[in-house]
Formats: structure tokens, sequence, C-alpha cells
């Protein structure tokens, strides 16, 4: 008697259990999301309703620890899911994404005291999470930020702003960047500290009106000398550069699905707008020069998702080289979906351009998955510096 | 209550891809391999019984290649509980009249109030294994189930079989075999947490000497049916799909009608 239903080892194939998981996220997406995603857009409102959608189906939970309530999937699994999603509405596929992304520090460094009392919250999606590193005049220079916070007895007093925080207005707990040791070198100055909102002086100064995401609430979050518990600091004091960069190694690929989901929705719409349209005679989709296209289309697409899944897999499996699968991922993924997106209006033609079809949409959603997240100049020199090493 | 559910991996008939072999029989590698669709509402309807109980089990069982388990993964995600596998090189080319007594000789080692099975299977269409089972084992055979309600007090089922007329109410004594069709209701997606949960779940083979039964005596050697020739089907005539709005369809349809004067 043996028991045979371990995972098979990675291959080239989804395992049977990934299969499955793809296809049920698929199932909800197209009869629960896709209904809600042009009205999701025009409104630009947060879809409370998905979100306890996705937690009630577990999908929230799926990359946290089983212990503390998670399904404990990896980072495949967890990718899935967000392509999905993100094919019916890139708003929704965020949702996964940001609670992936703003509990990887809790993740990667918190304690286990810390990790058993936040993560059962995330896991269930009771609560959300944001992650505040951006500031006004440091973005792609991640090093440059000015928020402070000083230890005074038992907590740390935090000052200053961040800007362009996804879900930073929903969120219930935040984990935020801030310098602690303004004199040491570059990446050893700051520390990540998860503060409970709301709390006094904590306020969001600003709401931002997107080119696309728009149902993603992206805030300006201001720390007006906030105390946050000194137990509430995550990792050690100025590990906070190398928490972030650990945090991006494992979220560019989120990023990169979302991107993927985006375009996979485009590529279906042009196709299936190439199928009906009949123009000359014929369908237009017969016509060479729109299936070209498409055919280009479906070749980036599948290029970026192939590559996306090859990178969870390595970075999972603990790969040095996961910096650079991850910037790559995320920079083949993001102009493949500006790409796609681009050329779906292309296809519909004048009715690419209306919101009768969702092409515009999806195409406005996709700049987005080129910008945040690490830009795709800063992906390049992620891969670059993979490259060539360092200078000497 | 103890429900076995008899699951049958076959060529997954979405694939488009099922094809006979040089010997006339269906190659099982050309395709992947799913759970055969009217299994797939047996297990349904079984996992609707023991949560309306509150409690029980579902266990699998299925005659396959070795290669079934990750087949069967999506049953164990649906909510069964375990799985038994009857599997031996010797099997293979089994005609329905091996599969019943195999499945039978298994079953026979199992405790259970009730058995389930799809009326049939996609690809064999045969649907004539469940009521053989029935028979080697003595068990009461309700066929083509719409509906099923156990009396586990009473120890006594009641089932309602599907007929030309509309159905007749058919009641046994436990445990019984129920053939199962697809008016009893539509099988689940697994949740996530459902699919995650397959992976800790138990999949026990058995082999024919496990059984006891002789491997002479099944296999492709000895099957009762041979195939004598296959024929596709007769390509259709050229067809035309009406899309657009009700109105639309409409009038092309009237427009269709009588240009062929028929109106």
């Amino acid at each position: 008697m043996r028991a045979v239903t371990e995972s098979t080892p990675p291959t080239y194939r989804l395992t049977e259990e990934q299969a499955l998981l793809r296809d049920a996220v698929r199932i909800l997406a197209d009869e629960r999301v896709a209904p809600r995603a042009a009205e999701i857009d025009r409104t630009g409102e947060f879809p409370q309703d998905l979100r306890e959608l996705l937690a009630q189906q577990d999908i929230l939970a799926l990359p946290f620890p089983e212990a503390y309530g998670g399904l404990g999937g990896e980072l495949l699994s967890l990718c899935l899911a967000i392509e999905q999603l993100s094919r019916a509405c890139a708003t929704t596929g965020l949702i996964v994404a940001v609670q992936e992304l703003g509990s990887l520090p809790l993740l990667i460094a918190g304690s286990p005291e810390q990790q058993e009392r936040w993560i059962p919250d995330l896991a269930s999606g009771r609560k959300l999470i944001a992650f505040a590193l951006t500031e006004a005049e440091a973005g792609s220079d991640v090093a440059a930020i000015r928020t402070t916070a000083v230890r005074d007895d038992d907590d740390y007093v935090l000052t200053g702003s961040k800007r362009f925080i996804s879900h930073g207005s929903v969120a219930d707990l935040i984990s935020v960047f801030a310098v602690t040791d303004p004199g040491a070198d570059r990446h050893a100055r700051m520390s990540c500290f998860l503060v409970e909102v709301p709390t006094d002086g904590f306020s969001v100064a600003r709401l931002e009106h997107k080119m696309g995401l728009r149902g993603s609430p992206t805030a300006e979050l201001v720390f007006d000398r906030i105390r946050v518990p000194a137990a509430n600091r995550i990792g050690d004091e100025g590990a906070g550069f190398d928490i972030a960069m650990r945090t991006f190694e494992r979220s560019r690929p989120g990023i990169a699905a979302q991107a993927v989901g985006i375009a996979q929705g485009a590529l279906e719409a042009a196709t299936a707008y190439a199928s009906d349209r009949r123009q000359f005679g014929k369908r237009i989709g017969d016509l060479q020069m729109v299936a070209a296209m498409l055919a280009d289309m479906d070749a980036a697409t599948e290029a970026a998702r192939q590559l996306l899944y090859k990178a969870c897999v390595e970075i999972d499996a603990g790969s040095p080289d996961a910096g650079r699968w991850s910037a790559m991922c995320k920079l083949v993924a993001g102009d493949a979906a500006m790409r796609v997106t681009t050329d779906a209006v292309q296809v519909l033609g004048g009715y690419g351009y209306i919101d009768e079809f969702p092409v515009e949409r999806m195409m406005r959603d996709a700049k987005i998955t080129q910008l945040y997240e690490g830009t795709q100049q800063i992906q390049r020199l992620v891969v670059a510096r993979a490259l060539l090493g360092r200078d000497g | 209550m103890r429900i076995v559910v008899l699951t049958k991996p076959v060529p997954d008939p979405a694939s488009g891809a099922e094809r006979l072999g040089p010997d006339g029989r269906l190659d099982r590698a050309a395709s992947p391999s799913v759970v055969n669709g009217n299994d797939e509402f047996a297990l349904e309807a079984a996992l609707k019984l023991i949560e309306a109980a509150g409690e029980g089990e579902v266990a699998l069982l299925s005659m396959a290649p070795a290669s079934a388990p990750e087949t069967l993964r999506k049953a164990l995600a649906m909510g069964a509980t375990r799985g038994v596998l009857v599997t031996d090189p010797a099997l293979e080319g089994s005609c329905a009249v091996s599969t019943a007594k195999v499945l039978a000789a298994a079953l026979r080692e199992m405790e259970f109030d009730l058995a389930l099975a799809g009326v049939d299977a996609s690809d064999g269409v045969g649907g004539s294994v469940p009521s053989a089972i029935a028979a080697h084992l003595g068990l009461p055979y309700l066929s083509y189930a719409s509906k099923i309600e156990p009396d586990m007090a009473s120890r006594t089922v009641r089932v309602r079989r599907i007929s030309p007329t509309g159905y007749d109410l058919l009641e046994a004594p436990m445990p019984a075999l129920i053939g199962c069709t697809q008016s009893l209701g539509e099988p689940r997606y697994p949740s996530l947490k459902g699919i995650m949960a397959a992976r800790g779940k138990e999949i026990v083979t058995r082999s024919l000497a496990d059984l006891g039964v002789d491997a002479a005596t099944v296999g492709g050697a000895v099957a009762t049916t041979r195939v004598l020739e296959s024929h596709p089907p007769t390509a259709r005539a050229a067809t035309e799909v009406v899309r657009g709005t009700p109105d639309e369809g409409a009038d092309r349809i009237l427009a269709f009608l009588s240009e062929r004067r028929v109106i």
C-alpha cells in the first residue's frame, strides 16, 4: 500500500493540481468577476464584493502557510490565480497580488510571534495589507526614502509620507519602510514596520485618478508622528532595504501574472471579434494583416506566460538567480501586455476605442505593469547586473 | 454512511483526440484522461448524501492503468475521502465481462452502504458493468437514478428511476448499487481548499494477486468482444450558425426557411 498523491516534480507541464487550480479560478473569474469588470472601471469603486468573494473562495489564502490558515500554495499556484483573475479584471487580480506583496516582509523576515499574530487575518481575508515604500521623491531610487522612524522607549515614532500606495486607503495593515539610521550606508538606513491602521496621526491625503486599474485605490499616506510599537518592527533595524529587495523577488512574478492575464483577455477579445466581424466578404481574421497581428499577440503572450511559470519554479526552488528570473519575467510580461492590448484595440478598429468593448480598458490597465513594482528600466538594470556582475 | 463511487478514467471527450489503435481498441495514451462524466454526477450525488447526513465517507474505486491517480485527483479534490485503484498490467484490453468481475472482487473487500456508478462511460458506452457487478455480489441494482433517498435507520434506500413515461419509485435494502444519471445534479467544481487538500488523500493500489483473481481469466487475450471494423460518422452538410439578437436571429431563420420554400 502506498500513497500516490504527492505532487510530481516540476516539469514543463502544469501538474494536475495546478491545472485544477487554474481552472477553478478561471471559472470563478468568468462567472463572477468578468460581469463586474466594466462597472468597476467606470465607477472607480474598490470592489468589496469581489474582495469578499476571493476571501470566501480561499484564493487570498493561497500563498500563506497552512499553520496560519493559509493553503500553503507555491508561487506558481498564486500566479495562476492572479493570471486568471486578471484576464477578466485587472483590478481584481491586483487584490490578490497586493495582499501577497504587503505580506511578504512578514513572511520573509517576521518572527514566529509576529506571523502568528497577523497572518491568520491576512490568509482569511478579514484584513487587507498594503506595501508602503515609494515616496514622492523616491520611486526607482528606493534608498532615497525620507520617512523617518525614531526610537522612543518601547515605540518608534514615524514621520513622513508615502505616494502611490496600492490599497493604501482600504488596508488594515501596512508594511511601512522608514529610515532608522540616517547616517548609515544607503542600503542599511531603513527598517520595516507593520503599522496597524487607523491610528493617531495616520491619514490618507489623496486618492489618485489613474489611467487604468481604476477600481484599485492608489493612495498618498501621511504619517504625522504616529507611534508604532517596537514589537511591530519586522526584522532587524537596518534590514529594511534587504527585506524590500527579497520581497520584490517574490512579488514581481505576481505582477507578471497580472500582465499575462491582461494580455490573454485582450487576445481573446480580439480573436472573438476577428472571427465575427466581416469586411470585404470575409471575416477579418482571414485577412493576413489581421491574422499576423493575432499570431504575434498569441506568441508574445505565450512566451511571457512560459517565462513566468519557469521563473516561479526557479524562485521557489531557491535559485541564486531569483532576482534575475523575477526581473526578467516582469519585464517581458509588462511589455507583452502593452503590445498585445494596443494591438487588440487595433484589431477592433473604431470599436476598440469605445467602452462598448473591453479592449480599451485592457490597454489602459496594461500600462501600469510597465511602471509599478519596479519600472521596466529598473528591471533591465537588474538583469544587466546579473549578466555583467559589478565593476571590479 | 459509507459510499463507494465507481470512477472510470476515460479519454477526455472535450479534447477531441479520442482515437483507435491498430487493434481497433481505444488508444488510451492518445488523449488526456479524465473521470467519466456520469461518474462525476454519481460522485456529486454521494457527496451531497454525506453532507446531508452530516457524517460519512466517500471512497473511489477504479480499475485503470497505473497512471490513474493523477486523473482521480479532481475527484479527491471534489471531496472524496480516499481511493482504491485496481491496476495490473494483465488487465490491459479487458472487456466489460472481465471489468465487472474484477471490480466486483475489489468491492467485495470494501464496506459500504451504497455503491454508485455512472450508468455508462463515455468511451465504451456499454452500460453493462454496474449491473454485472451487482449480479456478482448479489446486490440490488437500482438503475437510471434521478434521485436517491437513503434511510439509515431502516437501512433501505429509495430511488427514482427515469422511465420513458416519467419515473418509477424503487426501494431496496442496503447495501445496494445504484446506476446514476445526470439528472442527479451538476457536479461541483472543486474549491481551492479541496484541491490543496487532495494532496494528503490516499489512493491504495490493488493488483490481481491482491484480489485473488487469476490473471489468465482477464485481459485482452480472453476478451469476449472484438472490434471488427469502425467508421467515422458521415460528414454533415454545411451549417450556418445564426448569431445576434433574438430579433436578428428570428429574421435570419425566417429568411432561411422561406428561401427553401419551407414556409
